[in-house]
């Protein structure tokens, strides 16, 4: 696969992280010579989100809704119930929607070949690949380069994976799903990482 | 020779003209409460009209950038386009996978849409850009929703189905789960105001209440003030005057919003307080761009205008205060509608109280939070589009069915809703179709 990475194209940080060591105890310090590689930075990016996402499904969902103490009532529309919580792809848009309020340093987004909402079906040609990709060869990730309007990004593309049983069974009941019968540790969808070049 | 001699002549009236312009229109800049026609570029919508004097309210000290002028209407918007849960905000343009998109329309920005200066371009609601815009994201709807197949893009948003907001009362769900109820509910009423009990739960409100100081001894008791609410309520005159040296016979309009914060605060956001809001004087009838009855022309908008110095009726403030200003043909029918049968009937005793359909129970509704009940009083808030006023207001009452039906027929807002709808959103029978054709998976609302 063409688009599978090795390259040493590097980006420099323009992020708070470089900033703060910029500016550490009022005094000027030079900028690092180096910079991180997009794969290293998306990589990273990734974990952080996979992370957090496992977590709020497993943690959250998974304890305090119907299969747990049925506390809360995760739901598409839960702003209209009293104990509606949102859903772990909803809870992972609304990170992505609160990041891009902070920053333009990167964009991201979860899709899916079998999207229950068909706006978050792939879009762009390499999204295409870069999602039938991870789906034909699992426990890999797609990287590439895509032109969007003007600008070039470095986009990759990382499997989303069904890691507990409401991920499945949700996906499997609703009625705007293309697909019913995943199961766990299928490839449900992909998590896709752009970086402006 | 002549023309020598008149030369300097010319040069001094070119200078002195020059001179008279400038300072006309420094002085326009200089002066807030002058009048700045000269810089104004066109007539304002019916949206922003009562503020068009205040330039800077939307373009901030120095017309700089686009950013100031998006904030603007983020900082007066976006509280409201939050809380209807809004269906297209700008995260969901900024992905740069949306990039061909937003080369059609930069949905990032309110003034894609709404262009202001220009009313010749409103399509409605305040929107300049062709109804059928829907196609540019949406033109393969049909694959996912067969049932639209044939549809006009011009039809998604002006046929009670979509909004490109607020679709709190028409998202799928929503709509099934609502799909079998009668047209009036029985009982058909709006839940009770606690105001009272609210207030007197507070006992900062309460300290304030009582005032500081005395009245001077000048001071008698108004006519309307025994057995009005404030009365009732052990409020005394120095509440709201002040006491002693600081007593003014006339509060500042907004003094009402130290005891009723939420009431003024939504007050402000409608079009009857937006100009207080700006720091301008009250907005009167005669500044509006709807039919007003000539005797009130001047009467200035602030609480006492609707609720009286001292009388504080909350049921004349609900109708009376309203047809007082009002002289349109919705307005003027109320009278002889069914509504205002059952206020009629519910006055005299006849029906519970909340049986009544008053102006305000429609414009401005009982909203329960955390079971409270705070009368919404920005009245601007569910006008348009009009499908807004279905969820808050006429389900309290109606079926969604019929609510979105009487909403779309423009003959039914006219009469004040005096008849049946005679206009059918099929909105409801596709859900249940569609559930029907997937075998009833619904979801677990």
């Amino acid at each position: 696969m063409q688009h599978v990475m090795k390259r040493n194209v590097t980006i420099l940080m323009a992020s708070a992280i470089s900033a703060l060591m910029l500016t550490g105890c009022g005094e000027e310090k030079a900028a690092p010579s180096g910079g991180i590689e997009p794969k290293v930075y998306t990589d990273s990016l990734f974990a952080v989100m996979k992370a957090d996402r496992t977590n709020y499904t497993k943690m959250i969902i998974g304890r305090l809704g119907p299969a747990g103490a049925d506390s809360i009532k995760p739901h598409e529309y839960w702003e209209d119930l009293e104990n509606g919580a949102p859903l772990p792809a909803q809870m992972f848009r609304y990170g992505a929607e609160a990041v891009s309020e902070m920053t333009s340093d990167f964009t991201y987004s979860l899709q899916s070949l079998w999207p229950i909402n068909a706006q978050n079906a792939p879009k762009t040609d390499l999204e295409k690949e870069g999602l039938q990709f991870i789906v034909d060869n699992p426990g890999k990730n797609f990287y590439g380069e895509e032109k969007l309007g003007d600008t070039t990004y470095y986009t990759a593309v990382y499997p989303d994976v069904a890691v507990a049983a409401p991920c499945v069974a949700c996906h499997n009941n609703h009625k705007d799903s293309p697909k019913t019968d995943f199961e766990m540790g299928d490839v449900m969808g992909g998590v896709v990482i752009r970086v402006p070049m | 020779m002549g023309s020598k001699k008149r030369n300097p002549i010319l040069w001094a009236i070119w200078l002195f003209a020059s001179l008279g312009l400038a300072i006309w229109l420094s002085l326009q800049l200089v002066d807030e409460q002058a009048p700045k026609t000269a810089f104004i570029p066109g007539p304002m919508t019916h949206g922003h009209h009562q503020i068009e004097m205040q330039c800077s309210v939307c373009h901030g000290d120095g017309f700089d950038s686009e950013t100031v002028l998006q904030n603007a209407c983020v900082d007066c918007h976006g509280e409201q386009l939050e809380e209807a849960q809004d269906s297209h905000p700008k995260s969901k343009f900024t992905d740069p996978r949306n990039a061909d998109r937003l080369a059609n329309v930069d949905a990032r920005l309110c003034v894609s849409c709404h262009v202001e200066h220009r009313p010749e371009l409103d399509v409605g609601m305040g929107v300049t850009l062709p109804m059928d815009m829907c196609a540019h994201c949406h033109e393969d709807i049909e694959k996912d929703r067969p049932s639209h197949e044939g549809m006009g893009f011009d039809t998604c948003a002006n046929a009670g189905c979509h909004n490109f907001h607020d679709n709190r009362a028409l998202y799928e769900d929503f709509l099934l789960a609502h799909a079998d109820e009668p047209w009036l509910k029985q009982p058909a009423q709006q839940p009770p105001r606690n105001l009272l009990a609210r207030q007197m739960s507070d006992a900062d409100l309460v300290a304030l209440m009582k005032g500081k100081g005395s009245p001077p001894e000048t001071v008698e008791t108004p006519e309307h003030w025994d057995g009005n609410a404030h009365a009732q309520a052990g409020v005394e005159c120095t509440a709201c005057h002040g006491g002693g040296d600081d007593w003014v016979d006339s509060p500042e309009p907004l003094q009402c919003a130290t005891c009723h914060e939420p009431e003024s605060e939504s007050f402000l956001e409608g079009r009857h307080g937006m100009r207080l809001a700006q720091g301008l004087s009250p907005m009167t009838p005669a500044q509006s761009v709807l039919n007003m009855h000539v005797e009130a022309s001047h009467r200035e908008l602030t609480c006492i205008s609707c609720h009286g110095a001292h009388e504080f009726d909350t049921q004349a403030a609900a109708v009376d205060s309203c047809i007082g200003c009002h002289n349109d043909e919705h307005s003027n029918e109320y009278l002889r509608s069914p509504h205002h049968d059952l206020w009629k009937q519910e006055k005299r005793g006849e029906l519970p109280p909340g049986s009544g359909v008053t102006c305000a129970t429609c414009h401005m509704p009982r909203e329960e939070k955390h079971d409270e009940i705070f009368v919404q009083h920005n009245q601007s808030l569910t006008m348009r589009p009009v499908e807004k006023m279905a969820r808050p207001v006429c389900l309290q009452c109606h079926s969604l069915e019929f609510s979105l039906d009487a909403l779309a027929d423009p003959h039914l807002l006219e009469n004040n809703f005096n008849g049946k709808p005679e206009t059918h959103v099929p909105s409801i029978d596709m859900a249940v179709d569609r559930d029907k054709a997937r075998d009833n998976r619904k979801g677990p609302y």
